[in-house]
């Protein structure tokens, strides 16, 4: 933190960042299974719907209905105890990042009311149908309100995705230079940006993801302890079934952010890739050995030790062409020109550049309190045409460009790895439990081929139990998957590093004038609350599961 | 009377439905001590709005504009 040469506390910046950190991930552990669940328990609540309508046994109706109330059950656990645990993020933005929220408060402010409003009035409402309704309201008003608890939560997203895309990507505003706030010039290119719209479609489906590994995770644990079967073997086709569809779903949207990653954030890429120096034909490292203890010395060019790469698979990832070029972190910081002819700055190009923007933007305040119109038009046109590399000029070294290589490129591989070992997981539950004719005996064959299941007759053909390690290993992939899903957000955020919003402003010109020891004493008073709202969320989860549906 | 008849359903399908709750009475209870946490210890005491204390009110872009171009290297 060599950079800040005013009196801010180095620590100020470590202890906001990371207390914004802890706040995110502990809301996002709420977040993915509220939306994962809505999903679930609305295909239980319409198969309920459709065999009332279709005039089906009462046994049949009943327990359909009850398995929707279990589900929703457990969706009210989890939706209580995530209520306004993403509030303190702004109490967050308005404390220890008053800058940056200074900045941002035209863009922020529309989708953040929008996302206020819409979940206030969907969720309140539609909520309160869904859990008071049974014998309210008819049974299609119900389904479509249970619909819609869901579509409420996950249009609450869409906004809070929208913010954190411009982050990534700022578009559609302008900077004002006498307010210093960016002003939105275009609602729809902020809400429908090609950022906003991929980080929305691969975080609401990696959110399924968690939805049905829970679901499928509690029906194996009533599997093993050979309860509420009938309701364990629905739901654990109905989770599998969207938990491959939604696996499947985050490997292609992800394919489609690491492109527009590829785009707007070359510098997350090369670091999520450990990429010192690129090239075209670019193969995709599976595995090296990049030492999690600190920044790899990239400077040297040579690729990390023991990396193992799928030829030209990252060319083909980030441009869908096989000799597609992708720029590495050397590259990036001495400047490179794209293949069609177009010139990247270098850091230090960008950095004097920034610096000019920051000089101008200081000239042309002055010069308009001084009534100098003249001198003010001239240094706000020098400071628009440096404008791109404002955040540059707060930058001493380049090497403070360079995100966490190690976070990125593990939490990145941690990300992919457990996704890949889910569709494997997702694609083994649903063959087995819909005993997909000549898959599932091939599975089994398979399976007891590698020792890992008793090679019988009775085992191969016409089996209908899954085997006893599969309910554990779905229990072991609940916390897999958080794992996976919160690096995923590890990538998103520290790939950014070190700016807050791209390229316009850097973590520490951020950050609030404050001491660091009061931001450290609410980060551990974060901690003790948090750890103590999660046990009381598990309890209380844990207790519910224990309970069982009301069959 | 339509209209009468809608609102007595809504608010029966409240009162009724917070009357009848078993789990929904700990859910709120967890949710009212985290609202309480939330906005009159945590807010009130640990996050005061930095730029209303630190700024004249209407000048808070003159304060950002300071810190701002202060922390360049070409100050």
């Amino acid at each position: 933190m060599q950079n800040i040469l005013l009196a801010i506390d180095a620590g100020t910046i470590d202890w906001s960042r990371a207390q914004f950190a802890l706040t995110a991930i502990y809301h996002w552990l709420f977040v993915p299974l509220t939306l994962g669940l809505a999903l679930i328990m609305g295909i239980c609540e319409t198969i309920y719907y459709r065999k009332r309508k279709a005039g089906a046994e009462a046994t049949v109706v009943e327990f359909w209905k009850e398995t929707s109330k279990f589900w929703q059950r457990l969706f009210g656990v989890n939706f209580a105890m995530g209520v306004a645990t993403g509030i303190i993020l702004e109490f967050e933005f308005g404390t220890n990042w008053s800058n940056y929220s200074w900045l941002v408060g035209d863009i922020f402010g529309a989708p953040l009311a929008v996302e206020g409003i819409v979940a206030f009035f969907m969720e309140s409402t539609f909520v309160a149908v869904m859990f008071f309704g049974w014998k309210k309201v008819s049974a299609g008003f119900h389904l479509a309100s249970t619909w819609l608890t869901g579509l409420g939560a996950t249009l609450s997203a869409w906004w809070i995705l929208v913010a954190n895309a411009w982050m990534q990507c700022p578009v559609g505003c302008e900077f004002n230079p006498d307010t210093m706030r960016n002003e939105m010039t275009s609602f729809l290119d902020v809400a429908l940006s090609p950022s906003a719209v991929d980080k929305f479609c691969h975080t609401v489906i990696s959110a399924w993801i968690i939805g049905a590994v829970f679901v499928v995770a509690v029906s194996c644990w009533y599997l093993l302890k050979k309860r509420h079967t009938q309701l364990a073997t629905e739901s654990l086709k109905i989770g599998s079934v969207v938990g491959i569809v939604a696996a499947l779903g985050a490997a292609m949207t992800g394919h489609i952010s690491g492109q527009d990653v590829a785009k707007t954030q070359p510098m997350k890429l090369a670091a999520m890739e450990a990429l010192y120096n690129g090239g075209t034909e670019q193969s995709l490292t599976m595995v090296a050995l990049v030492s999690p203890f600190g920044q790899p010395d990239y400077q040297s060019g040579q690729e990390p030790p023991l990396r193992i790469g799928i030829p030209y698979f990252l060319s083909l990832m980030a441009t869908n062409t096989l000799d597609g070029y992708v720029p590495g972190i050397n590259d990036i910081l001495n400047g490179y020109t794209r293949p069609d002819g177009t010139r990247e700055p270098s850091a230090q190009e960008k950095i004097e550049r920034g610096r000019m923007a920051i000089a101008a933007l200081q000239a042309y305040r002055l010069a308009k309190a001084d009534k100098n119109d003249s001198l003010a038009q001239a240094q706000l046109k020098t400071f628009r045409d440096n404008e791109q590399y404002f955040g540059y000029g707060y930058v001493k070294d380049k090497a403070q460009l360079v995100p966490n290589v190690p976070i990125n490129f593990w939490a990145f591989r941690t990300m992919v790895g457990v996704g890949c070992l889910l569709i494997l997981f997702f694609a083994i539950v649903a063959i087995l439990a819909f005993r997909i004719p000549l898959l599932s005996v091939l599975t089994r064959r398979l399976m007891a081929a590698l020792g890992i299941l008793p090679e019988t007759e009775a085992d191969v053909h016409g089996a209908t139990k899954l085997p006893c390690w599969l309910y554990w290993a779905a229990i072991v992939m609940v916390p897999l998957s958080y794992i996976a899903s919160e690096s995923g957000w590890l990538v998103a955020e520290f790939g950014r590093q070190p700016w807050t919003i791209q390229d316009m402003l850097p973590t520490w010109a951020a950050v609030s004038d404050l001491q660091s020891g009061s931001v450290a004493f609410t980060f551990f008073l974060f901690l003790i609350l948090f750890t103590a709202m999660l046990a009381v969320e598990i309890s209380i989860m844990l207790k519910q599961i224990k309970k069982g549906p009301e069959l | 009377m339509a209209k009468a008849g809608f609102w007595n359903q809504a608010f029966h399908l409240y009162y009724d439905g917070f009357r009848s709750m078993t789990l929904g009475k700990t859910l709120w209870a967890v949710i009212l001590i985290k609202l309480f946490i939330i906005f009159a210890v945590l807010k009130l005491f640990f996050f005061p709005n930095f730029l209303s204390s630190h700024a004249d009110k209407g000048h808070e872009s003159d304060y950002v504009a300071t810190e701002l171009t202060n922390r360049s290297l070409n100050q």
